[in-house]
């Protein structure tokens, strides 16, 4: 199995991904809460990574 | 409060029921709403697992072994070795081709390491919801 070197944005972007998508499904009842779910859910990853960099940047200086 | 208490009060459905979605929701990511004829959900389920699984053997992530010692590192073995296991035939063929990549520093290696571990924290929750399915909780 080819070996694979992800940036840290990558790996967080596909965690977040993936994870969303599992959440989205199995947590609502119709598909339309689940798609909001899974969007929603996603874009708190999103916040967090950017916010989490920012603060760690800021943090070094 | 009220509609929780009575949530909490439902009895145990037989186990006739559930057993076989929630065994092949373990053994084939999907496999349980597959078998419940929840194919959409399925194959998202399927696909997400699996690529989470694939990336972290990419990745070279390391299998924990179930050792024990101190309370953390029990925690953190054992804990880790069952989330690598509820990736169910996933982890089972991985082992069985002999894949043993040792745990080395470096970020993508420790990344590889958290992707197969929750690979198979979702696949617990692809189960929990196949079983609420299967017993009639959820549509």
């Amino acid at each position: 199995m080819p070996k694979m070197n992800l940036s840290h944005f990558e790996a967080a972007f596909l965690f977040a991904l993936f994870t969303s998508i599992v959440l989205g499904v199995v947590t609502k009842r119709t598909d339309r809460e689940r798609l909001r779910y899974g969007l929603y859910v996603f874009g708190c990853f999103m916040v967090a990574l950017f916010g989490i960099a920012w603060v760690m940047r800021l943090g070094h200086g | 409060m009220h509609s929780k208490t009575a949530e909490a009060k439902q009895p145990m459905p037989p186990l006739k029921l559930w057993a076989l979605p929630v065994a092949l929701g373990w053994f084939i990511p999907g496999g349980g709403h597959f078998l419940l004829k929840r194919y959409g959900r399925a194959c998202l389920l399927m696909l997400s697992v699996t690529a989470m699984f694939v990336l972290g053997l990419m990745m070279r992530g390391n299998m924990f072994q179930p050792q024990t010692g101190d309370p953390l590192t029990t925690i953190i073995n054992v804990g880790g070795f069952l989330g690598d296991m509820a990736s169910g035939l996933l982890y089972l063929l991985t082992t069985w081709f002999g894949y043993n990549q040792p745990d080395v520093p470096g970020a993508v290696h420790d990344y590889g390491t958290k992707f197969l571990v929750t690979a198979g924290l979702l696949n617990v929750l692809a189960m929990v919801d196949a079983f609420e399915i299967a017993a009639g909780r959820k549509e």
